[in-house]
């Protein structure tokens, strides 16, 4: 007999946590069809039999107004899981329940998980368990995720729900409702919602609630008779005359009012409502007026310091070691037994295991951004992020959600648009996606370094400085243009719960990380490979498919020459620019790497060779131009996958790219036309 | 005496008597739980003025001051 579970609950009420624990390994991550959220999966890995659980996205109520919901509410009516867990945060009881009495309405078997029992004792608030089963008609397992507590007893008990009958619903509705509305309620169902080809007759009530609050998503799937709406559309009206106020806010008022006189029973608290808690103790600190925005910057400094500076260049110097040493020798070997041409040899050792050598070296840095990030993430530090800087991300048309994620893009774009998902609004997170490359990622900094050095040498710091600063002045400047054109419309209203400080156990972080990392090397992993072989090949390739050692005369090398010309009036309009550039779709590293192997300094890792060869190619005007084109210009190819996964469609992606090339194109072209009518050579 | 929440300052505690406003902004505040009669209690500012940051219900919930300027609440004597 194979059972199906459904786990609904608040965003930031453990939910991920209990899922992880049920179903610990079986789980799988894909995507709700249609949208760009996460679907999990899994088993319930102590049982025999097959009983599987889907971890449903986060929401707070059942509305059709966001796509979390959306997907939550078809989800239940659709694929009628057998069970309901329900997970409620104790230490924020109300707001929890409010979601549970509508998916009590839904007409399938509900248990309550009460999570962080553990906060609310440290609290010293009390809640009668007991109590509150009772008064809610349901099974309640109070418990601890993080702990590991509780969660065989909610297994069992949604077992047992599986075996028994649902309550009531309409016992629900009368115990919830007040007595006028109730009646009509009840009425909406016999005579409508009961007849419906969309529904059944289990959730009739939750159908007839949502038909009199004209619910877009139900009304559509309904699809009623015209003299069934006017009769909708009559007690709609008789209500909101008596309540004085639109049916949607009525039912959340009754439905409130029912949850607080069951808390106002059940739960004791210790302190008065707005007493200062641990959590909003340190917001005193961390979102206080003079040190907040400060603090922040501090941390992300931080970061990058971790995992750029010392302990992260360690980590990627001995895994480049690995790579191009011994992996590559052992692989070697491997070819040489099996007699495979040179060609093949070389595409394999040179152009794959080179190229996505590349990016995988870059893997342990990757590894602890995607593990700080979802620290930032699990302690509710990101939050703190938005609200502190949702006033500024509005100039820019964003809001508050798209700080962190754009911060992190200094780091490197890949954990900062896979952050991205934490945008609800479809728009934000396409637009936050655009301008997050614009934020130079550390990549970048090599070639930036590599021409401060050679023609700004008494300046280099302040030359640099100018590159990150000009980054967000297009960023913002860019914002403003697409909010105007491309995404115009509302901005998304910024209703966000600043959720308490937790601290999240070593194994969810590890857990979370593996996921990202898993993530990017499936998605990221095939660009990756295709992109390093092809570029390989067409740089190590003439036209009449013979293998070349001058890259001049490979295909890349004369599609080098062809669209050289476009970069004149940028001010480098040289080939070997040109291809430098393509190879930076690899990698930005390559661009200097490239760059040397064309100018024939390669190998020595000796910049002043190489300084003086781009010396006789460039101005220093032309150079600054040069470093503008490389800071604008679309991503790597791992960052470039990562926004096709994220953006979902292949369009939008094309769109990006070429949004982000184009102004790379126009900023240097501007640069370099007005330095030259300054007179700046 | 009825003014909108946006005029409150922090420290200051209020009930809530309706929240104007359509769509999914309001149904948004609502199902936070701004529902008439509930108390809130203003936190703060943000450090660059917007948004406010409100404690209802036992949690912590921020929007921007032109949302707040749709709730309207009643002060309580101190």
């Amino acid at each position: 007999m194979s059972l199906k579970f459904a786990l609904v609950g608040n965003p930031n009420s453990g939910k991920t946590t209990l899922f992880n624990e049920i179903t610990g390994s079986t789980q799988y991550v894909g995507n709700w069809p249609g949208v760009t959220i996460e679907k999990k999966e899994g088993r319930v890995k102590r049982l025999q039999e097959d009983v599987r659980i889907v971890d449903l996205p986060g929401i707070y109520s059942l509305s059709p107004y966001s796509m979390e919901e959306i997907v939550a509410r078809d989800f239940i009516l659709d694929e009628k899981p057998d069970v309901i867990i329900n997970i409620v945060d104790a230490t924020n009881i109300e707001r929890n329940l409010y979601l549970t009495t509508q998916v009590v309405e839904l007409g399938i078997p509900v248990v309550v998980a009460l999570n962080m029992m553990d906060a609310v004792e440290a609290r010293g608030d009390r809640i009668d368990v007991r109590k509150l089963s009772v008064e809610l008609k349901l099974p309640v397992i109070p418990m601890s995720a993080s702990k590991g507590q509780g969660v065989t007893e909610i297994v069992d008990a949604a077992l047992e729900a599986a075996d028994g009958t649902p309550g009531k619903s309409e016992d629900v509705v009368s115990a919830v409702y007040d007595e006028a509305i109730a009646g009509y309620i009840f009425r909406v169902a016999d005579e409508i919602a009961g007849n419906s080809a969309g529904y059944g007759r289990q959730n009739s009530c939750w159908t007839a609630i949502k038909l009199l609050e004209a619910d877009t998503g139900v009304l559509k799937k309904v699809n009623l008779a015209e003299d069934d709406l006017q009769k909708l559309t009559e007690y709609r009206n008789i209500l909101e005359k008596e309540y004085d106020n639109d049916m949607e806010t009525i039912i959340a008022d009754n439905r409130y009012r029912y949850v607080t006189g069951i808390t106002g029973i059940t739960v004791r608290k210790k302190a008065p409502g707005h007493h200062l808690t641990v959590s909003d103790k340190i917001d005193r600190v961390v979102t206080n007026r003079l040190l907040a925005i400060p603090l922040f910057f501090g941390v992300m400094l931080l970061i990058f310091r971790i995992t750029f500076g010392t302990v992260g260049s360690l980590i990627t110097g001995k895994v480049g070691n690995l790579i191009k040493g011994t992996f590559t020798g052992w692989v070697a070997g491997l070819l040489k037994e099996a007699g495979t041409s040179d060609w093949l040899n070389a595409l394999i050792l040179n152009g794959i295991i080179g190229g996505v050598g590349s990016v995988v070296v870059f893997i342990p840095q990757l590894m602890i951004l995607f593990f700080f990030l979802s620290l930032l993430e699990d302690t509710g530090y990101m939050a703190r992020g938005a609200f502190v800087m949702d006033r500024f991300l509005r100039k820019l048309g964003l809001s508050g959600k798209s700080f962190i994620p754009m911060l992190m893009g200094f780091g490197c774009s890949v954990p900062a648009v896979m952050s991205t998902r934490t945008l609800e609004n479809e728009k934000d997170r396409r637009l936050t996606i655009i301008l997050t490359p614009f934020m130079s990622c550390s990549a970048r900094l090599p070639v930036y370094l590599m021409f401060a050095g050679a023609f700004f040498s008494r300046n280099q710091d302040l030359v640099v400085f100018s590159i990150y600063i000009l980054g967000i002045v297009v960023a913002v400047l860019s914002g403003i243009l697409l909010k105007n054109t491309v995404f115009k419309g509302q901005t998304a209203p910024f209703v966000m719960e600043l959720p308490p400080y937790r601290l999240p156990t070593l194994k969810s972080l590890m857990i979370h990380m593996w996921e990202r990392l898993k993530d990017f090397l499936k998605r990221a992993g095939t660009v990756i490979f295709a992109a390093a072989a092809i570029i390989w090949m067409l740089q190590s390739f003439n036209f009449s498919f013979h293998m070349v050692e001058d890259p001049g005369q490979s295909i890349l090398g004369a599609v080098g020459g062809l669209i050289a010309p476009i970069f004149k009036p940028a001010g480098f309009g040289d080939w070997k620019s040109a291809v430098a550039l393509i190879t930076g779709f690899v990698a930005k590293e390559s661009v200097v790497s490239t760059m040397g192997i064309l100018h024939g300094v390669a190998g020595s890792g000796d910049n002043a060779a190489l300084g003086v060869a781009l010396r006789s190619v460039f101005t220093p005007l032309s150079a600054y131009a040069f470093m503008a084109f490389t800071l604008l210009y679309l991503p790597c190819m791992a960052a470039f996958a990562t926004i096709r996964k994220e953006l979902g469609s292949w369009k939008w992606t094309f769109f990006t790219v070429g949004y982000q090339t184009g102004t790379a194109w126009i900023a240097a072209f501007i640069i370099y036309q007005a330095g030259r009518l300054a007179g700046l050579g | 005496m009825s003014k909108s929440l946006r005029e409150l300052k922090p420290g200051e505690k209020a009930v809530v008597v309706k929240v104007c406003g359509e769509g999914a902004v309001k149904r948004r505040l609502v199902d936070m739980g701004i529902t008439k009669g509930v108390e809130v209690f203003v936190r703060k500012v943000a450090p660059l003025g917007d948004p406010i940051e409100i404690n209802l219900r036992g949690y912590e919930l921020t929007f921007r001051k032109s949302e707040a300027a749709n709730i309207l609440v009643e002060c309580e004597a101190e």
